[in-house]
């Protein structure tokens, strides 16, 4: 059976606010598994836009080629009104500068201090943190806004799971970005750990007003944060609307999603 | 499952192969004279790679000098040619063996650590994390680590023939009476630039390629923790395969040039 679109967003109200992410018709294939079969999404400025679907879904894969960071087959992917494709190498680290990313594992470097790891990020874009000198306040400032300003000495291998997703959260902070992509949030954390988490991307949210684009199949994090959902299955968009409406719907597709 | 490939697929995936480190290996060269100069990191790998390998290669290049000499030393003495063990040793050790032997115990000890390492970074999305932030991860990882074991190498090399004559010499002395300050001289009055400057050359080009390989194997790690210890193994075995090669190749031209 050929997906299709279960429901569709109301566009009323979006249609003011700015687009920051545009993909149309995306496209991925790994030889002969078809992960991404036309994929379309639009994410607008100030939005906190989930995207649900299983593992193997190709989530991640669209993720992935958001940043560059894997080429899709055909499609167009525009971030922050750029092309990604037609981007050179230098004018695509500009713009990533804009965009913060936290992967699933939280991905710090390991051989790095906490406050190495957050320093490395400004390596490479002091002059939008205007060229400053001292990044000790800088580092400070994030590693506060997620709780842990004691852990700066500390290496990331004495950290536990929670604290390394709010460090690579400050890690993704640190260069003011204008969106935020976060590749499985809450995974591995137990329970108390991914509300705190939750809790903090609000915060982050609401006090930086980034646009947020999340990738999860934890329901209750896309129940607390998402102003949209989106569904993605066998590689297409297979439905769209507020959590309210699709927790509703008698869809077996969309309920698979939604039962407890 | 059979998954025994034909031999033509198995010739053609060498080929393969071996383009794709010629592609990498020419990465290195375009991303060496690019800027930002990563001067720091490069330190640390130096230190990383010649101070730690420091004991190994004393261990070795003693007992290298030490077994050789008590190897030796029956049969010289037998054609009455005791006198020629400093000169016999410490051409041997110049111009073979310190340099082969110790790039192939950097080869187990430096090759693996780095496949190990970048290939651990790999599947753990810190390279990924690297890239997503705007900073060069070749430029970082690579460069750094394939300029620290080029020049590191020669040192070792340099510190462990050292070694190895000391090693000798001190088999002379027990057994022959022989003083260090002769066994030395005599050593010197052997050699000849033609044998050093060869031995010291080819051990840059041993340093490069256990970099080299190091860094391709781990760089390009996939498949998760199982893709970590295979990245490490082949980094070993490639790295060794090819230290003889270049070896060979390096002996080949000296015959030319020194007329060996």
């Amino acid at each position: 059976m050929e997906p299709k679109t279960a429901h569709k967003a109301p566009e009323s109200g979006q249609q003011e606010r700015k687009v920051v992410i545009s993909i149309r018709d995306l496209t991925k294939s790994f030889g002969e598994n078809h992960v991404l079969r036309g994929f379309n999404l639009t994410l607008h400025e100030g939005e906190n836009l989930v995207v649900m679907g299983k593992s193997g879904s190709g989530k991640s894969v669209m993720i992935k080629c958001l940043v560059g960071l894997m080429e899709p087959d055909t499609g167009t992917v525009e971030v922050l009104g750029q092309d990604i494709a037609t981007l050179e190498q230098a004018d695509l680290d500009q713009l990533r500068s804009d965009i913060g990313f936290l992967f699933q594992g939280s991905a710090l470097y390991d051989s790095m201090t906490v406050r190495e790891n957050l320093e490395f990020p400004m390596r490479r874009h002091r002059e939008k943190l205007g060229n400053v000198k001292d990044t000790l306040p800088l580092v400070m400032e994030a590693l506060e806004n997620v709780g842990l300003a004691h852990t700066m000495d500390l290496m990331p291998a004495e950290l536990s799971g929670g604290m390394k997703r709010r460090v690579a959260l400050a890690r993704t902070l640190i260069l003011k970005p204008k969106l935020i992509l976060y590749d499985e949030p809450t995974s591995g954390l137990d329970p108390i750990t991914s509300k705190e988490i939750i809790e903090l991307m609000r915060e982050i949210q609401h006090k930086y007003g980034t646009s947020s684009l999340i990738i999860t199949h934890d329901v209750d994090c896309a129940r607390v944060i998402s102003e949209r959902i989106l569904l993605l299955v066998d590689g297409v968009n297979y439905a769209e609307g507020s959590y309210r409406e699709l927790s509703g719907s008698q869809d077996p597709k969309i309920e698979a999603f939604f039962k407890k | 499952m059979n998954q025994t490939r034909s031999i033509p697929d198995q010739i053609r995936e060498f080929l393969a192969e071996t383009g794709r480190l010629a592609a990498f290996a020419g990465r290195f060269f375009r991303e060496l004279f690019r800027a930002p100069y990563e001067f720091r990191e490069f330190v640390r790998q130096c230190y990383q790679m010649g101070n730690r390998s420091l004991v190994l290669v004393l261990v070795t290049g003693f007992i290298i000098g030490l077994v050789l000499t008590l190897q030796t030393r029956p049969t010289l003495i037998e054609f009455g040619a005791e006198s020629w063990m400093p000169d016999m040793v410490g051409i041997s050790i110049v111009r073979e063996i310190g340099p082969v032997i110790i790039a192939l115990i950097c080869a187990g000890r430096i090759a693996s650590g780095i496949g190990a390492e970048l290939g651990s970074m790999r599947v753990t999305e810190q390279i990924d994390a690297m890239e997503v932030s705007g900073t060069n991860p070749f430029n970082y990882l690579v460069v750094t680590r394939i300029m620290a074991t080029t020049l590191m190498l020669p040192l070792l090399v340099i510190f462990g023939d050292f070694i190895a004559l000391g090693g000798s010499a001190l088999v002379e002395n027990l057994k022959g009476g022989m003083s260090f300050t002769l066994y030395f001289n005599k050593v010197i009055e052997a050699l000849s630039y033609g044998d050093f400057i060869p031995a010291t050359v080819k051990s840059f080009f041993f340093g490069f390629v256990i970099g080299l390989v190091g860094c391709y194997k781990g760089y390009n790690c996939q498949k998760g923790t199982a893709g970590v210890g295979k990245a490490a193994n082949t980094a070993v075995v490639t790295a060794s395969l090819l230290v003889f090669f270049v070896d060979f190749m390096a002996v080949f031209i000296a015959d030319i040039f020194y007329d060996l």
